[in-house]
């Protein structure tokens, strides 16, 4: 296996199955009862607690986690569920260091804040495995049309299935889930839980879930207006921003996502290509899961190179240490001039930055690094958006809860403008856009009611 | 270096440790353990009369409460006295005390309640060499129901009898370990000390219910779908303990009685707030069944650490704080304190606020940015944002200074003045 490791190139098959195995395992293994309990005791049950005001979706974590430690685990994943329906998924991907722990008081007090994601992760994995919890309100008639089963999608899907609407989700891929399904590092949700976590959620009912359906191809928003009663788009960021670089179209150079997304689906990770040296560009959490992911796969050196300084990267601290652990280098300060190669890259050239006062970079000394296989990982952008709808800053305007320039056309998560491309931002976006449309789809109702 | 050497009743030890009369003391084995790690002295577990000995339940003997991180608070048992043959008890603890000639070994004792019975009993230990005997009339389930343990120790005219006997069929120093389960703790120790007690020793075991089975609903440790009350111990039943040693040490009629403290002594703090309060010694179980034998060292280290920081003698500290328990009507109404939140110390939690806004007196304010700030007008320093503060010493009593102005009250704070002369009672009215 050494030999497979050591190979020049983009090649498949780089260690043996039982390193695969190993790699790939879950990456923060669920808690036991038993340290559920240890890690619930810490938490001081604060007044109108930090951690709820830095979570999107305001779930109520103090009272969650005395209900962990009262012995009532399943009334913790309602706490939990109640406010944001993808509690599982967000429980192993949000950047906690940056919302709900990083605003723990035992920051202040001892650094170590309360295992908030952890502990989320044992509420709500118990109740993943039984049958769904809440039942839908009494029909209303209406019909809801949702593009994207992403997180935004599905929260508004299941909100508004709650409600008593008959919803229908228009999703591109093969697939529901977006971004969980197909772009999260594949060790941060094991065992297929994305698909686990999104069947139980359609199992509220009332949720029709259409696949290989695209906006723009086989729906368009006019026809979904004409024959719904509100419209929800949440079809997140299909587009990949380039790197505007010479040299950018050799072979091996390719968008981390898509990287992301075939490792996700592989059947057999042995059957995925690598090469041995990487070089991914970017700083946000997409450029950490591609690079280790690499590493994983058994790259011998991945490097990150971010054009900005350290402090500025997307990716959180906790996700920079995880890749540093991993063995994959992060450079800081340095700009990609241009992909070197012969057809395929062999280098890339890059300039070190200097940040300048006026936010402006001023490059400086040239360097190049070894590279056979290189990931763009430097944001993706809306791609597609339908006519006629105002935009803002290249993604769909919104006020309020999710309200476009289009009466009837609400839209939520990293397709609409504001709030951080996080997935526990699009749940919540998505089930505020929900009870918005609830609310002006029953006044609308009680309006013709009483009407001449 | 203090001294730790302790003489309690003419019964000497290297230290004021004691392991309490308890399943710690049953037999050999573990008392020379207990020895070894550094115990002062251990009261034999309860010895009963000749012939077959009690038997115990073949179920769980104890029941538990928890605090945070399943620290043990509190437990409660219905083991009942030896249940090993007296012969057998007898013969082990004479070959302890010949081993272990500078440590303390009393012998506990729970005979029925007649002269012949004590004076057998007395009789067979004589030849131990044991240093005393401890009287047990505390334990509160099983033999109570026997007319023995607490059902004697709740009728002070049975412990007199009974201590009256003993000293008049035994050369040994005897102390009277009394119980908790009684409205007025005073009463037996006067009892015992009419009887010719040299000490007493409290507390024995609180009657319990620890916790309810809620599938089964019955009282845990369940036997067969049953539970018994059993007898409470423990860090939890430390304040009531507290507080019976005091009433014994400052009351007029059993004042100077030397006293043996028992009573969630877990650390050496426990230990020096214990004999602050009269105690002469401490007697240990609990903390001990919890964490071994080896928490004698930490007490030795820090009753010693503390004594040379206030360079006091072990004789300096026992009743040191029984002049300042008082009663009720003698505390100073004059004194003003208002708490005070050290922002640099606070964590933000907001449990001093709520606390104080939703169960006392609305006098913290929540600014933002999570601030929070004491509002004087309406402090009445009842301190419970203190108490339910996770960060030690970050919520503090400033005392106001004499003359100073109360802003609640808007009074200068006045000199010492008690309710006894308060223009509010109508008994210091009566009086006038």
């Amino acid at each position: 296996m050494t030999q497979a490791k050591l190979t020049p190139g983009v090649v498949p098959g780089r260690l043996s199955p039982a390193d695969y195995a190993d790699n790939f395992a879950d990456v923060a293994p669920a808690l036991i009862p038993h340290e559920a309990r240890v890690a619930a005791d810490r938490c001081y049950f604060c007044h109108d607690a930090p951690c709820v005001t830095a979570c999107p979706t305001s779930i109520d974590i103090p009272l969650f986690i005395r209900q962990i430690a009262t012995g009532t685990p399943d009334a913790a994943a309602l706490t939990i569920f109640h406010q944001n329906i993808l509690g599982g998924m967000c429980a192993r991907v949000c950047p906690t260091e940056n919302l709900c722990e990083g605003a723990c008081v035992r920051m202040e007090a001892e650094g170590m804040p309360v295992e908030i994601g952890a502990l989320q992760r044992f509420a709500t994995d118990g109740m993943i495995d039984q049958s769904h919890p809440f039942t839908r309100g009494a029909p209303t008639g209406k019909r809801v049309a949702v593009v994207g089963a992403g997180p935004a999608g599905l929260s508004a899907a299941h909100r508004l299935a709650a409600k008593g609407h008959d919803v229908v989700i228009f999703e591109a891929r093969a697939k529901a889930g977006g971004l969980n399904e197909y772009g999260i590092a594949s060790y941060k949700t094991v065992d297929g839980f994305a698909q686990d976590e999104v069947d139980w959620l359609l199992s509220i009912g009332g949720i029709e879930l259409r696949n290989e359906q695209r906006l723009g191809d086989q729906i368009t928003l006019p026809a979904l207006q004409a024959d719904f009663d509100a419209v929800f788009l949440g079809m997140g960021l299909g587009g990949v921003n380039a790197l505007r670089t010479d040299g950018e179209n050799r072979e091996h150079v390719r968008d981390a996502v898509d990287f992301i997304r075939e490792l996700r689906q592989a059947e057999d990770l042995a059957t995925l290509p690598v090469g041995r040296d990487v070089v991914v560009i970017g700083g946000g959490m997409t450029a950490v899961d591609a690079a280790v992911q690499s590493k994983l796969l058994g790259a011998e050196n991945v490097t990150i190179v971010y054009r900005r300084g350290q402090e500025r990267m997307g990716a959180s601290d906790h996700e920079q240490h995880h890749a540093t652990s991993s063995g994959v280098r992060i450079l800081c300060n340095a700009m990609p001039i241009a992909v070197h190669g012969n057809g395929a890259v062999r280098e890339v050239e890059f300039a070190y930055t200097e940040d300048m006062p006026d936010g402006s970079l001023n490059t400086t000394e040239h360097f190049r690094l070894k590279a056979d296989q290189l990931f763009r990982a430097i944001g993706q952008r809306l791609d597609g958006a339908p006519d006629g709808i105002a935009l803002d800053g290249g993604k769909i305007a919104v006020t309020g809860p999710g309200r476009t320039s289009l009466a009837g056309v609400w839209a939520g998560g990293d397709c609409a403008a504001g709030g951080d491309d996080l997935t526990v931002t699009a749940v919540a976006e998505g089930r505020d856009a929900a009870e918005d449309i609830h609310a002006v789809l029953m006044t609308r109702t009680a309006a013709e009611a009483s009407g001449p | 270096m203090a001294d730790l050497r302790s003489n309690f009743v003419g019964i000497k030890s290297p230290n004021p440790f004691w392991l309490a009369s308890a399943p710690p003391t049953d037999k050999e084995y573990n008392v020379r353990r207990a020895f070894q790690a550094g115990w002062g002295g251990v009261v034999w577990k309860t010895l009963g009369a000749e012939g077959p000995p009690v038997v115990n339940v073949n179920g769980p003997r104890y029941g538990v409460v928890y605090g945070a991180d399943r620290r043990v608070l509190g437990i409660n048992n219905i083991e009942l006295i030896t249940d090993r043959p007296l012969e057998v008890n007898l013969r082990e603890i004479k070959q302890v005390k010949r081993d272990y000639p500078d440590r303390a070994l009393v012998i506990s004792l729970m005979v029925p309640c007649d002269e012949d019975s004590w004076r057998t009993i007395l009789k067979q230990i004589e030849d131990t060499e044991a240093d005393g005997v401890e009287l047990n009339f505390g334990c509160p389930h099983g033999m109570s129901e026997r007319g023995m343990g607490s059902a004697v120790g709740q009728v002070p005219e049975y412990i007199e009898m009974v201590t009256r006997w003993v000293k008049q069929y035994s050369r040994m120093p005897c102390i009277v370990k009394l119980t908790p389960n009684i409205t007025d703790v005073r009463k037996p120790a006067e009892a015992a000390k009419r009887g010719g007690a040299d000490a007493v020793s409290l507390i024995n075991t609180i009657n319990s219910i620890t916790s309810v089975d809620l599938d089964l609903f019955a009282p845990e440790p369940t036997i067969d779908g049953k539970g018994a009350h059993g007898g409470y111990c423990g860090p939890a039943v430390k304040p009531i303990a507290l507080n019976m040693v005091a009433e014994i040490a400052r009351s007029a009629e059993t004042r100077g009685l030397p006293i043996s403290g028992i009573g969630g002594v877990t650390t050496w703090r426990d230990a020096a707030e214990f004999m602050a309060l009269g105690a002469g010694n401490v007697q240990v179980c609990t903390a001990a069944m919890t964490y071994g034998f080896k928490v004698v060292q930490e007490m030795i280290s820090g009753l010693r650490d503390y004594l040379d920081s206030h360079e006091m003698e072990l004789s300096d500290l026992i009743g040191r704080a029984v002049p300042n328990v008082t009663d009720w009507n003698q505390l100073n109404l004059n004194y003003v304190t208002k708490a005070v939140i050290d922002q640099d110390a606070c964590i933000k939690c907001g449990r001093c606020y709520a606390a104080c806004e939703d169960t006392s007196h609305q006098a913290i304010a929540m600014k933002p940015g999570r601030v929070f700030e004491v509002i004087e007008e309406e402090c009445v320093a009842c301190n419970l944002c203190l108490d339910v503060c996770p960060v030690e010493n970050c919520i503090t009593m400033r005392e106001l200074a004499p003359g100073e102005t109360d802003k609640r009250t808007g009074q200068p704070r006045g000199d010492y003045a008690n309710w006894t002369t308060h223009p509010n009672n109508p008994m210091a009215r009566a009086a006038e």
